[in-house]
């Protein structure tokens, strides 16, 4: 256990390394540097800043040395929490995102909860009613699932509820909610606008979980303990969620692993369909005006969180699978 | 091998057995797998869906009725014609002639078809000019309107804001998306192959170094890492370049589901008696690579290279869609779609969402068409 978990977690660390070196790659991409940029976005405002704040900024973020150097007072600084200044909100990086983190995190794990909720008992239908009429249609729309970019059935969704309910369907809070501070009744409101971004978010990735699950089971299904277990007389419901479902259910929590880039990624460009406050309307305006310290964090608290979230699955997985924890030693 | 697995996967009937016995075991590899695909009648039907897309591609300009960039405000907005086959019991091809007027109270531009006024249409009608094949200088077009005045028009899909006919976008549209997935798939399947193989032949520190180079890249989002690189393209690249960049950005992220499946088939090959005996006779690695492994998994190699299509067809819309891919003047399925991205707006003008119907159908056919040749790859199995 010790050993996989070990493993997973230097892979893990691995991986924040390089999604650090990869972000840091894209805020350097573009021409000119921070500074040139921020003194341009403030020129827009009718603002200005002398030589000597020009100087002292470009001193401040290093602008002038190597780019390992930068790399590593970039690196530093962010493990302090300081991520630099948003250009356009004139405050620190951390403070814009913050609040947008948070609803990413709570969007990304709903739509996981979603996923199993619509998967499993879909997926346990395909295959006990195997070749059925509804085994067809789960099938038949599993697939359109993984055709359809999530942002356009959310696009669809949207129109759909504009036409036939005369409503707007986006956001993630009731106008009247939006600037109130945290409290039950924003809460409440909160999950109101919630379940419908995760569903759509849901789509794609319960449509795969389906497959797996129904062959998972499937296979299960035909093992001899089935049989005997049959034999013995238990009841068919008790046959199937006994043993063989337990076992099938593994991918559900192994799946976790790209199941949350998958979703994360959708997030993204979910929520600038449907104006949600995540960080994912901020991430494209950031891109757009290239705002590359904010936009460079957002890229690298995604990848983070994501990381984070898989490797938490790693360690459920190995909770939940002795064949797993074994595998190391 | 059985005789009888080899009949399983050809979709012979029992009934000519006898003298397709010989046929099955002289036909090579590509005919069994043909006769197994060809059983799969959702990939046939997906098959030529795309040989269509491919076709529309490579005569887009005929296909379409007006020139996709010539813009006009007088017919911003408008909403698809409707083509009548009949006039009366009367066989006949028109459409109604449209009248734009602007609304004393909105100041909107309203559109009246006026069912009097009857605008005849023709095949092979005569519309703007182009190069046929690119060069074939040539003005006819599948349908127009037949007598060639200015003012005939003919908007199957109606017009976006700027008035320009959307059935002609869509089309050029076509052409963009499409080639676009396959420039994409190509770089990737170079990666793939490359690197799949090396970490599959060689093995060892090689193997793993690779193989967690695409553990990591696929454990990271990929619309926010594409997003970002491909802000940084400059703005001032002309459309080719602007092209090249972000089918090059998707396929640099896209090679690592190639790169796992040839990996794989490339170490269940090195145990094969065949790869063994081509080693003790001497053959140089290349020989062994080239010659004898990479023609018996080639038909795995197709199959994943059209199960990577949707990923990469999904990517260059979204992006586009986002302002980050294509930029107008280039005309990509996203690029349309970013007319729609305002809900209020395609509540009034819903044609504008029509531009979706072709992803989905793009995307499900590949689906369709990858799963049907995955089964057929392998047709001694």
């Amino acid at each position: 256990m010790l050993t996989f978990l070990a493993r997973r977690l230097v892979l893990a660390l691995i991986t924040v390394w390089a999604i650090s070196l990869i972000t840091f790659a894209i805020i350097q991409l573009p021409p000119g540097d921070y500074v040139t940029a921020y003194i341009a976005q403030l020129e827009t405002q009718g603002d200005f800043i002398s030589e000597d704040e020009a100087v002292n900024l470009r001193n401040e973020y290093g602008l002038g040395d190597s780019f390992v150097v930068q790399y590593f007072k970039w690196v530093r600084n962010a493990s302090r929490g300081s991520f630099g200044m948003a250009m356009e909100y004139r405050e620190p990086v951390i403070d814009v995102i913050g609040d947008r983190l948070a609803l990413t995190a709570a969007l990304t794990f709903t739509s996981i909860i979603f996923t199993w909720i619509l998967a499993i008992p879909i997926g346990i239908y395909s295959a006990v009613r195997q070749y059925s009429v509804g085994d067809y249609a789960f099938t038949f729309i599993g697939f359109l699932g993984l055709a359809i970019p999530n942002f356009l059935l959310a696009l669809v969704v949207l129109y759909a509820g504009f036409i036939w309910f005369d409503a707007s369907v986006g956001g993630l809070f009731s106008p009247e909610m939006v600037d109130s501070p945290y409290n039950l009744a924003k809460i409440l409101d909160l999950l109101q606008h919630l379940w419908l971004p995760s569903i759509i978010l849901a789509i794609a990735g319960t449509a795969q979980l389906i497959r797996v699950l129904r062959a998972n089971l499937l296979d299960e299904l035909q093992k001899p303990y089935v049989v005997t277990a049959r034999a013995k007389g238990l009841s068919e419901w008790r046959v199937v969620m006994k043993y063989p479902l337990r076992v099938a259910l593994n991918p559900l929590i192994s799946t976790i692993g790209y199941l949350l880039p998958l979703i994360v990624s959708g997030s993204i460009i979910v929520s600038v369909v449907m104006s949600l406050p995540t960080v994912g309307p901020l991430l494209l305006k950031a891109l757009i005006a290239q705002d590359m310290f904010l936009a460079g964090t957002i890229i690298l608290l995604i990848g983070l969180m994501t990381v984070v979230g898989t490797f938490i699955s790693d360690i459920l997985l190995a909770w939940v699978d002795p064949r797993i924890r074994l595998e190391g030693t | 091998m059985a005789e009888e697995t080899i009949f399983e996967g050809t979709g012979v009937r029992p009934e000519t057995r006898e003298q397709t016995d010989e046929r099955v075991y002289a036909a090579s590899q590509w005919q069994l797998m043909w006769w197994r695909l060809r059983r799969h009648k959702l990939a046939m039907a997906a098959g030529i869906v795309l040989i269509i897309f491919y076709l529309m591609v490579i005569g887009a300009e005929f296909i379409s009725t007006s020139d996709p960039t010539a813009s006009e405000a007088q017919r911003g907005l408008m909403s698809p014609q409707r083509i009548y086959v009949f006039d009366g019991w009367k066989p006949s091809l028109y459409v109604h002639a449209v009248e734009g007027k602007r609304d004393p109270i909105t100041f909107k531009r309203v559109y009246e078809s006026n069912p009097d006024e009857k605008v005849p249409l023709r095949l092979f009608a005569r519309g703007f000019e182009y190069k046929f094949l690119g060069f074939i200088p040539t003005d006819r077009h599948l349908i127009g309107p037949a007598e060639g005045r200015a003012e005939d028009t003919v908007f199957i899909l109606g017009t976006d804001l700027q008035g320009r006919d959307l059935w002609s976008r869509l089309i050029m549209a076509t052409r963009v998306s499409m080639t676009i997935g396959l420039v994409s798939v190509t770089v990737s399947l170079f990666l793939g192959v490359l690197l799949g193989g090396i970490s599959g032949y060689y093995g060892g520190w090689i193997d793993m170094v690779i193989q967690r180079v695409i553990e990591i890249l696929r454990s990271i989002p990929t619309i926010p890492l594409w997003m970002g690189i491909a802000a940084s393209v400059p703005r001032d690249w002309s459309i080719i370049k602007v092209y090249f960049a972000i089918t090059i950005i998707i396929a640099i992220i896209g090679w690592t589901e190639l790169a796992r499946v040839v990996r794989g088939r490339f170490l269940s090959l090195r145990e094969e008696d065949f790869v063994a005996a081509a080693e003790l006779a001497g053959a140089s690695q290349m020989r062994i690579i080239f010659r004898h492994m990479v023609p018996s998994f080639l038909s795995h190699i197709i199959a994943a290279t059209t199960l990577a299509f949707p990923a990469i067809i999904i990517a260059e819309t979204s992006l586009s869609f986002l302002g980050l891919g294509l930029r107008p003047p280039a005309i990509s399925w996203g690029v349309l779609l970013q007319a729609a991205q305002q809900v209020q707006a395609v509540a009034l003008t819903p044609w504008l969402l029509v531009p979706a119907v072709p992803v989905i159908i793009a995307v499900l056919a590949f689906n369709f068409l990858g799963d049907g040749l995955r089964d057929a790859a392998d047709p001694y199995g």
